[in-house]
Parts: C-alpha cells; sequence; structure tokens
C-alpha cells in the first residue's frame, strides 16, 4: 500500500462510520449570531458544542480591544518573538499570566496545543520519563513524543495505578514529569489532585497541570483546580489555552522554578512559529481581567451545568462522573451516537459527537459544552430534548 | 529463542490478542497486529498496561512505533523484562 493508498484507507474506515452526507466533523457555520446561538445550513442553533465556558466571545471589552489593537499594531507579527521580537502586549500578557498565578515567570505560547507541546517538549528529553493520564489530550501525547521521552501512561484519575507505575521507575522517578489535567475534555471529569500531589511530594517528581477546561472555570477567581483545591503552590507548571473561556487563541505556561524562562531558547514550539497577533493578546488580555473577576459568570455557568446534568441523568442517561461545563452522555454504539446527533440537529441544537478511538475505552459520546451565557430556557429546551430522544436512542441498536 | 520467559510472554499476549479481537483466526508470531487483527491504537496501549502489570515492568509506548507483528511485541516485552 503507498502512501495515497493508507489515506484513502483511513477516509474508508471514517466513511464505514458516517453515512454519506454526515458532516458530523467540521460542521459548516454559516454565520455565528451570539455566545449561543449560530446558523447551520438553513437553520438557528444552540451552540452546545463549544467551549465558550464564560460565554464571553462577543464581550464588548474584548472586542474594542482587539480593534484598538489592529489599529494601533496591524493585523499580525510576522514571525517569532525570537526574530521579531516581543511587543508589549506579549510581555504585559506574560506579567498577568504570573500575576493571577502568584508566580515568577510565564510563557505566552500562539496555540494551546504549542503550550504543552512546547512546555513538555522543553522539560523532558530522551532518557527522560513522562508519567500521563491515559485519557490525556493529543497535545500532550504528542508533546512527549517531541520530547523523545520514554512515555509511561497510568489508568485515567486511578491514583493507586499511578503509583504503582511511579514504583516501577526506581530511581529515574528523578527525571520523571507527570501529567494530569484540571479538567479532562471526554468525560468532563476533574483529576484527583490532592493524592496526585502527595505521590509527586512523595517520589520526588515534577508535576504538570493543564488547565485547559478548568481555567475560567473551577476556584474563586477562575484559576483552575489549583484553586478549587487550595494546592496552587504544590503543582510545578500548569498550562493552559486562550481558546476557551477567554475566547481567543493561544496558550500560556506559569512556574515558579526560573528554569521556564530557559524554555524561550530550546523550546521549538516556541521558538519556530509565529507570535501571537496583536489583536488575539488584547482581547486575551481583556478576557483575563474578567474572567478574574468573573465570579459572577462562574456561578451562572454552575447553575446551567448543574441543571444540564441532572435533566440529562435524570432522563436516563450515563454521564461523566462529576457535573460540569463538559456534559457527555455515553452511548453503547457509534450508530446511536451518530443518531442522538443527527436528531439533536434536528431539533436546533448542535453538540459534538465523539467516536471510538477518539473516545476512552472505545465508548461513543455525545459531548455537551455548557456556558455561562446559555439562558435558563435554552439549557431546559436542550434538557427536554435529550429526554424526549432516550427512547428512541434506546430502541435503535 | 526459546527461553521459557520468551515462551511466557509470546503465550500471554497471543491470548490476550485472541481476546481482544475476538477472533478465530490463528495468531501466531508474524500475525500483523493493525492489519490482520485490526488492533487500534487505544486497545495496543491498554494492552501494553496489561502486559506491565502481568511482568512488574514499564513498557514505553514510544518503543511501539516499531512494533508490528507479535513476534516483534514479543521481542520489545522479553527486552525489557530480561534488562528489569
Amino acid at each position: 500500500m503507498n502512501l495515497l493508498e493508507k489515506i484513502d484507507a483511513a477516509a474508508a474506515a471514517r466513511k464505514a462510520l458516517l453515512p454519506n452526507g454526515v458532516g458530523a466533523f467540521g460542521i459548516p457555520i454559516e454565520e455565528v449570531y451570539s455566545a449561543t446561538e449560530a446558523k447551520i445550513g438553513d437553520r438557528r442553533v444552540l451552540l452546545l458544542g463549544t467551549n465558550n465556558y464564560l460565554g464571553l466571545t462577543f464581550a464588548p471589552e474584548c472586542i474594542q480591544a482587539a480593534h484598538e489593537a489592529i489599529d494601533k499594531e496591524g493585523t499580525g507579527t510576522t514571525g517569532s518573538r525570537m526574530a521579531n521580537g516581543s511587543y508589549f502586549g506579549h510581555r504585559a500578557l506574560e506579567k498577568e499570566f504570573a500575576d493571577f498565578y502568584q508566580c515568577s515567570s510565564s510563557i505566552v505560547f500562539t496555540t494551546g496545543y504549542q503550550a504543552n507541546l512546547g512546555t513538555i517538549s522543553g522539560l523532558v528529553g530522551p532518557g527522560d520519563t513522562v508519567l500521563i493520564d491515559g485519557d490525556s489530550h493529543a497535545s500532550i501525547y504528542d508533546g512527549c513524543i517531541l520530547s523523545g521521552a520514554d512515555i509511561i501512561r497510568f489508568k485515567h484519575n486511578d491514583v493507586a495505578d499511578m503509583e504503582k507505575r511511579l514504583r516501577r521507575l526506581g530511581s529515574r522517578v528523578e527525571t520523571t514529569l507527570v501529567i494530569a489535567e484540571g479538567i479532562y475534555s471526554m468525560l468532563g471529569d476533574q483529576a484527583p489532585l490532592a493524592e496526585i500531589v502527595k505521590l509527586k511530594n512523595q517520589y520526588g517528581c515534577i508535576l504538570l497541570l493543564d488547565e485547559a477546561h478548568s481555567l475560567g472555570v473551577l476556584g474563586e477567581t477562575g484559576q483552575g483546580l489549583v484553586e478549587k483545591t487550595g494546592l496552587l503552590q504544590e503543582v510545578d507548571f500548569i498550562t493552559g489555552t486562550f481558546s476557551k473561556s477567554l475566547c481567543s487563541i493561544g496558550g500560556f505556561c506559569v512556574s515558579n522554578h526560573p528554569q521556564l524562562e530557559q524554555l524561550r531558547y530550546i523550546s521549538h514550539p516556541y521558538i519556530f512559529t509565529a507570535s501571537p497577533s496583536p489583536a488575539t493578546i488584547a482581547s486575551t488580555r481583556a478576557a483575563l481581567e474578567l474572567l478574574r473577576k468573573g465570579s459572577h459568570l462562574r456561578k451562572q455557568l454552575w447553575n446551567n451545568c448543574t441543571q444540564l446534568y441532572s435533566a440529562l441523568k435524570e432522563a436516563g442517561y450515563v454521564l461523566g462522573p462529576d457535573p460540569g461545563p463538559v456534559i457527555a452522555a455515553v452511548v453503547d454504539t457509534p450508530q446511536q451516537a451518530l443518531l442522538l446527533w443527527q436528531q439533536l440537529l434536528e431539533h436546533n441544537i448542535y453538540v459534538n459527537l465523539i467516536l471510538p478511538p477518539a473516545a476512552p475505552e472505545g465508548k461513543s459520546l455525545v459531548r455537551c459544552s455548557v456556558n455561562a451565557a446559555h439562558t435558563e430556557d435554552q439549557i431546559r429546551y436542550v434538557g427536554d430534548t435529550f429526554a424526549k430522544l432516550y427512547s428512541v436512542i434506546s430502541s435503535h441498536s | 529463542m526459546t527461553d521459557s520467559n520468551y515462551d511466557e510472554i509470546m503465550q500471554l499476549l497471543c491470548d490476550r490478542l485472541s481476546s481482544l479481537t475476538n477472533s478465530s483466526a490463528q495468531i501466531s508470531p508474524e500475525t500483523n497486529l493493525i492489519s490482520q487483527l485490526s488492533i487500534d491504537s487505544i486497545k495496543l496501549l491498554n494492552l501494553i498496561m496489561e502486559v506491565e502489570d502481568a511482568f512488574d515492568i514499564s513498557i514505553p509506548i514510544n518503543a511501539l512505533a516499531d512494533v508490528q507483528t507479535v513476534r516483534e511485541l514479543v521481542d520489545l516485552v522479553h527486552k525489557i523484562k530480561s534488562a528489569s
């Protein structure tokens, strides 16, 4: 089989899962009306498949900041910070992230994916070890692969399994980086951070926590799981993204280890890419300010999360263990998931379809992402529609 | 290579692969994990965790890049187990 035939084989496998005409992945969105509504085909749909957790995509403060930045500094930086320099906004945002997390060092990356790629591949290398949760995001896996370090997985959120694997490493724990996530993107569950920190301290390894889905969502000021658990000072490196609660694109890493600064000179995903545009940085800075003082947004978000989680659970759906902004209905077969996804779209609700092997343990998921801008009526409609479809899905093999 | 460790690893992997694939096809050392057994990446990674537990060893998943057949997987596990 030549290179192109291999791609054809992968395309055939995808087609077998999704009949012709079903565009569940990368669906065309014609217009975006607000943080909660858009036009798909000729339908006005409710958006439950975005990560706009605080509902800030149309926040006037962010839009105005982006406009001003374009007027003042143009549309792009046209190159890397290493070569083209660091604008005032890049440096200011890094200071603001360091301040937010009470850390001495902070680096801004061009995407959230690159934040994990750049941080992990900068921290570990050949001969080192990374111990990662089995359900880690692709950016974590790819960062580990790029690093050349030995990659060992532990069972998802299973601290006993993690300890077993740490013990097996023996003296290699000294050069081991453990990686977990604040909220996992598939089932929306949270890492058992207190137990992980206890093991990290017991074995003397380094801990990186990815707060991509928990930034803005957990903790009084929205720092994430580190704030909710009071363990900010126990985590060595925190990464995150701007593309969820902060409604732009980019990523960051913060730490009190001064060695983080050296990543600017050794991390290829930081060095060999164009830096974030002035508009992106400006809207992110404005959004971070809103996030920090957005306890009312978090309150509204959690009301919505609890309302939808309860409605789906009451309707009989199997869900992840924790209520939160990521609420995934787990169904038995890819065909059931596809039918549920299609039926929801017929009812003007857009959610995410996740089929094996993308979902953990061969599961098929229909995943909702709740945000603070959803109204009580919108959430009620989504819950009622899921409930109405339950019997249809259950009887479909 | 005919030592008992190697045979034990081969037996364990053949048993587990047979159960994972629900296949009646005979699994031999030359069987290709992907093209013949349709073992996807997640199944393979979970199998590796089971093997780690069975032999109390650490198997870096990046080492799987060079593994295509049952024999190559057994060779990898045997090499790590012998060095531990």
